[in-house]
């Protein structure tokens, strides 16, 4: 059983939908970093790091700010792996790193497998590659069940019940939703889809199911709780840490928002 | 009509959908949609109604004398696709895949552009169709290309400048994607070039065919054969090239010209300010492709520099990369002052001003009359007018004593 299997196992004893901040390795500083994620791994389950790219896709204007910061600040993969490896002498919850394919296509000579082996080397325990549909990733796959790595994909509001079902399949530790049509952010309100969205995910499979995109604080975050098996919040953690307003405040209000017999 | 990629857009080991899950869904009703388009004669015949009426079709086919007697005799043939409506052949593309978002329902037209030829071409195409239309340009090419940023807003399109990265095209692309992942269900995201996921390098190298189709005839008109010695053409994201190449490119070998694509070398290959994907790049994932692209030994994105804005891209398209695996075409690369220069000359010799992005093909000629002789016709695609670009190349040139420094270099 993976540390990913665990985590939301022991979540779900607790009657409570597992908190999984994310948090972009690097910035604003590798230091920050650190310290920053030494404060949500107090209130988190698992802690999803984010390896800055310099054309992320699938993300708001937050997250590709921290990107670039990140970047500017000179993060390569192997110094995210290097601040992998500092938490993970620190902590046994489990790390999960999201990011785009080509820095995993391009890494070093060996390539994704190689991007792979040193993951799970420094203590990585999964990836989500938000840009890597299961179609294209038959050999990321096949690696990483080799190495013990979970592999994490997305499912989106437009899935049909055949995508559904591939990406599904596809994973291993949770299945990550996408709560709405649309890139990474903080939003006002919870996506009126998620209980839909979720139900329709549960009949194709038994994994857990983390939600994410817009959920920034725990009026967001409580609803989600109440039908998913985790919640993920990235974009208003890391605007929190820009504007240096109390990132410990708000990671234990989500984390208290995640206990449905708060919600 | 071509050689189709396989079920997952793949030329050889190139393309692919590297995109968020949001989008596959429509990337399957997209590739539907198209095919059961081109299947029905009554679309066929729309298009084929649209390019002769509107966009001028078919573009001339020019035999540049002036200029084959300066390379010594080699028959120089310009494929005149500045001639078109918009003043590139930017125009093919766009109003095929407008008429196709119309067929499907889609209510909303988005598009990416550098330059803002392809900017330019989709609010033409939008406002024909009567659809809204939002284009994305980077930040600093909205400043650079004052003039079709106007042109744009004249058409009735949106112009939402891009302030994240390095606001040029790559990030407008980036912009332009999310905007489709957000409204995906309403959203027609119109790709300019044969970059992008699955089945847009198909879809825009067929749009643009027509490019290579006419000229097969127009030669058969004029030399008595279908197919020259050699074919020229500029390549960015490489959707003039692949216009031009692909009726070719899948002839047997023996019977296929030499392909060249010309690539821009910005301040040179070894200054790392270039936009040579092949010649100087490394396989990689961009904008939902694999494909040639400048990326960092840790897989970012480097930028890319030309002195022409429509070749400032860090990729290119699937279908190039495979042909330059396989040899079916050979990718060159050319410096801005010899772009520079050949703009001047064509502008002398032939009275035609060409796009900066064209005049790098034309810089590459010299070079071929060498290799090929006098005995020889090549066609170069003359890709788009260089209006567009007379404050660039003044900026540039700076005054007739820039004009003439460059003159006098061409002929040492």
């Amino acid at each position: 059983m993976s540390r990913i299997d665990t985590a939301f196992r022991q979540a779900r004893a607790e009657n409570r939908a597992a908190f999984v901040p994310y948090l972009t390795a690097g910035f604003p500083t590798r230091d920050a970093f650190l310290q920053h994620a030494r404060t949500v791994l107090a209130h988190a389950d698992l802690l999803e790091v984010g390896l800055p790219y310099s054309d992320p896709l699938g993300d708001g204007p937050t997250i590709q700010r921290s990107s670039e910061v990140a970047l500017e600040g000179g993060v390569t993969t192997a110094g995210v792996f290097d601040m992998i490896r500092t938490l993970r002498s620190e902590t046994e919850k489990p790390i999960v790193v999201m990011t785009y394919y080509n820095p995993m296509y391009c890494y070093g000579e060996g390539g994704e497998a190689g991007f792979l082996r040193d993951l799970a080397a420094a203590g990585g325990d999964g990836v989500i590659l938000p840009d890597l549909p299961p179609d294209e990733a038959g050999t990321v796959i096949d690696t990483a069940r080799e190495i013990g790595l979970d592999t994490v994909f997305l499912t989106a509001p437009t899935s049909t019940p055949e995508r559904v079902a591939l990406v599904t399949d596809a994973c291993r530790g949770f299945v990550y939703a996408v709560s709405v049509t649309g890139v990474t952010g903080a939003r006002e309100a919870t996506s009126s889809e998620v209980p839909s969205l979720v139900g329709r995910i549960q009949e194709a499979t038994d994994l857990p199911i983390a939600v994410g995109f817009g959920v920034s604080n725990a009026a967001t975050a409580a609803p989600v709780a109440a039908v998913a098996d985790g919640v993920v919040v990235g974009s208003a953690l890391i605007r929190t840490i820009a504007e240096g307003g109390d990132l410990d405040a708000l990671a234990r209000e989500i984390a208290g928002a995640c206990r449905r017999e708060n919600a | 009509m071509f050689p189709q990629p396989d079920a997952r857009g793949r030329y050889g080991m190139y393309g692919g959908r590297y995109v968020p899950e949001t989008l596959i869904p429509a990337l399957d009703e997209l590739t539907d949609a198209y095919r059961e388009a081109r299947a029905d004669p009554a679309f066929e015949a729309r298009l084929t109604e649209i390019l002769r009426d509107a966009v001028g079709r078919p573009s001339n086919l020019t035999l540049a004398e002036n200029l084959s007697r300066d390379l010594g005799g080699m028959r120089v043939w310009l494929k005149r696709e500045d001639l078109n409506h918009t003043g590139a052949h930017k125009i093919n593309n766009t109003v095929g895949q407008v008429l196709l978002a119309k067929r499907m329902g889609k209510t909303r037209i988005i598009a990416e552009t550098g330059a803002g030829q392809h900017g330019v071409a989709t609010a033409t195409a939008a406002a024909m169709f009567g659809l809204p239309c939002v284009v994305y340009m980077g930040e600093e090419d909205v400043r650079r290309q004052a003039l079709n940023v106007f042109r744009m807003k004249l058409l009735g399109a949106e112009v939402v400048p891009v302030t994240s990265g390095t606001r040029t095209l790559k990030d407008a692309t980036n912009e332009a994607i999310r905007d489709w992942v957000t409204n995906v269900r309403s959203t027609f995201y119109v790709i300019g070039s044969v970059v992008g996921p699955h089945p847009y390098p198909m879809m825009v190298r067929d749009f643009q065919a027509v490019i290579g189709m006419e000229t097969m005839d127009q030669l058969e008109e004029r030399i008595g054969r279908r197919v020259p010695d050699a074919v020229v053409a500029c390549v960015g994201g490489g959707s003039n090239a692949i216009g031009i190449f692909a009726p070719f490119a899948y002839l047997p070998e023996g019977q296929r010209p030499r392909l060249i694509g010309v690539e821009a070398a910005g301040h040179g290959l070894e200054s790392g300010a270039h936009a040579a994907s092949i010649s100087s790049g490394k396989r990689g994932v961009l904008h939902g492709a694999l494909m040639y692209l400048l990326s960092s030994d840790d897989g970012q994105i480097t930028p890319a520099h030309s002195v022409s804005a429509g070749l400032d891209y860090p990729g290119v398209g699937p279908e190039h990369s495979f042909y330059a695996d396989e040899g079916i075409a050979e990718y060159v690369a050319v410096d801005d002052a010899s772009a520079l220069r050949a703009f001047r000359h064509l502008a002398e010799v032939e009275g035609i001003i060409p796009a900066l992005e064209t005049s790098h093909a034309f810089a590459y000629l010299e070079t071929l009359a060498g290799e090929l002789g006098a005995d020889a016709d090549v066609v170069v695609n003359l890709s788009g007018r260089g209006d567009k670009d007379v404050n660039e190349a003044m900026r540039v040139l700076g005054d007739l004593a820039g004009l003439d420094a460059a003159r006098s270099e061409s002929v040492s």
